[in-house]
């Protein structure tokens, strides 16, 4: 009973095994017989995914240098009135880093600010030495936990005596979010449009892989192959078909990024480059979500292909 | 070997192919199918082969009803016929061996059994010492005779051939015929659609005639056109 249900198991072993020997060799048999649709397909892959890759690079950077930026511009400046006392100086400071949500309150003195901006001036700082009195004010620099805690903290600030003006850049930063948010959500469109076109173009040249094959397919039909058996080495090639068009994607987006960035960080301002996200960062992503990608479409379009002729 | 009972094929168009069949084929016996185009023979063929469901009746297969079978099922029934083309229907891209053992390995038959069956069918149609050519480099009855090689390799227990000389010359129609007459002697069934009036008339086997989808005539040693 035994010895016959373990013979049983070493069958079913078999069979598999030639099977699945099965689909791989006629797999890539394909791939190698109809080599010159084997060609497209990988080609539409890939170029599918370098422009996918294109838009995804466009939006990761875009929301880094949005993040970047927001944390830069995240500062208010309270100026204070030029007739304030230092005592009073001083108790605006305590009041303001008693309020919810800041992280460090900072002074900044006017002749600090004054010799500041001869700095940043340079050659032109001597434009400022013959200023008879520092129109510059005394200011305090507040940096937030959070930009949602701005708004309420203004508002406080500007009503106490001894404040001249509070300076916040809530415009700047606002268009900036919501500039990035529109780019993002346009590459979103773009790639949902292109995995769509992607789909129909590896769905129409496996179609046309198929169709070369129809007389194979009808064959081991009405020999009597399984489904599964008529389908498995279609599925595979589409699946191969996808991988590589990644593979050559993967290289040619991760290179030319490389080199975009350190063509930036030597052409262009230093500053620019350091809002340019890293490759080394984004390898593992783009390598997992463009075989994903790769694989999904030649999956899909090799069983939207075949659905059209296994019907004999 | 297999029964139809009062089967009807109506199409999607409405146009009824074989209407209220019924007929009955012996195991081991060889038949032909005759009738102009149009008549239902090809319809006929489909049913047998589970292409086409029967709008009505019932189709019985070695004792088994094979009306309707599930997808899973289909693959099963079809290893039991083997069907031969009129355009041959070979893989141009393969060798003659490698016709014949596809058709092996797409049934799942392992190594070891293909490299033993192949060269006896294809020393049984002749073609022991063309194994390694491709099947564009031959001429039209050796073409057709690696078809009847890769029908018979699986050992199915009916052989439907469809015109199977209805692109031949009448010399290589005969060797076809006796090839198809050996397989037939080793007990296979023969259900042979024609338009071949010789090969018939010199058979003297069962032939079935149909038209516009029903049964004229069924004697057991016919000719081509009306018997005696």
């Amino acid at each position: 009973m035994e010895r016959s249900s373990e013979t049983q198991w070493k069958g079913i072993i078999i069979m598999i095994s030639r099977i699945l020997k099965h689909t791989v060799k006629q797999g890539f048999q394909g791939i190698l017989r109809n080599r010159t649709m084997s060609v497209a397909s990988v080609g539409s892959v890939a170029a599918v995914l370098v422009i996918l890759g294109l838009v995804l690079m466009v939006i990761l950077n875009i929301s880094a240098i949005s993040e970047s930026t927001k944390e830069k511009f995240d500062e208010i400046y309270i100026y204070l009135d030029d007739d304030v006392s230092s005592q009073r100086i001083r108790e605006i400071g305590e009041e303001i880093s008693a309020i919810d949500g800041t992280l460090s309150v900072v002074f900044q003195s006017k002749e600090y600010a004054l010799e500041q901006m001869k700095e940043e001036w340079g050659e032109d700082g001597r434009l400022l030495e013959g200023l008879a009195n520092n129109p510059l004010p005394n200011t305090y620099v507040v940096q937030l936990r959070d930009v949602s805690y701005a708004d309420p903290l203004v508002k406080q600030v500007e009503q106490k005596s001894g404040v001249e003006e509070v300076k916040y850049y809530s415009d700047i930063i606002e268009k900036l979010i919501s500039t990035a948010e529109m780019i993002q959500l346009f590459g979103m469109v773009m790639i949902v449009i292109l995995l769509l076109v992607s789909i129909f173009i590896i769905q129409n040249t496996i179609k046309i892989t198929v169709a070369s094959r129809k007389t194979e397919i009808e064959l081991m039909q009405y020999i009597g192959a399984s489904n599964g058996f008529v389908r498995g080495p279609f599925i595979l090639e589409g699946i191969v078909l996808g991988m590589l068009g990644a593979v050559f994607a993967i290289t040619i987006v991760l290179n030319g990024y490389d080199y975009l960035v350190s063509y930036a960080n030597e052409k262009l301002f230093a500053m620019m480059s350091v809002y340019l996200v890293p490759s080394n960062l984004i390898t593992m992503d783009i390598l997992i979500i463009f075989v994903t990608i790769g694989v999904g479409i030649g999956v899909l379009g090799s069983i939207v292909s075949l659905k059209k002729f296994l019907s004999v | 070997m297999f029964e139809f009972r009062n089967v009807t094929k109506v199409y999607k168009n409405k146009f009824t192919a074989v209407k209220d069949i019924n007929l009955s084929i012996e195991k081991g016996s060889f038949s032909f199918v005759v009738g102009k185009s149009g008549a239902g023979k090809t319809t006929l063929i489909k049913l047998l082969i589970k292409e086409v469901d029967p709008t009505e009746g019932q189709i019985v297969f070695n004792g088994e009803d094979i009306t309707y079978l599930s997808n899973r099922k289909i693959p099963i029934h079809r290893r039991k016929v083997g069907v031969i083309f009129q355009d041959f229907r070979l893989l141009n891209k393969k060798t003659v061996y490698e016709n014949i053992a596809f058709a092996m390995e797409m049934v799942g038959q392992s190594p070891k059994n293909i490299r033993r069956e192949v060269p006896t069918v294809l020393s049984m149609v002749g073609l022991s010492d063309k194994a390694n050519n491709f099947p564009n480099e031959l001429a039209g009855g050796e073409q057709q005779r690696i078809a009847i090689a890769r029908a018979v390799v699986n050992k199915p227990e009916l052989i439907i051939a469809d015109e199977p000389t209805g692109n031949l010359d009448p010399e290589t129609s005969y060797e076809i015929m006796k090839i198809f007459s050996e397989i037939n002697r080793r007990g296979t069934t023969l259900l042979m659609v024609t338009h071949d009036r010789a090969i018939v008339d010199t058979m003297k086997k069962r032939v079935i005639e149909l038209k516009n989808g029903k049964i004229i005539r069924d004697t057991v040693e016919g000719d081509y056109y009306h018997d005696i």
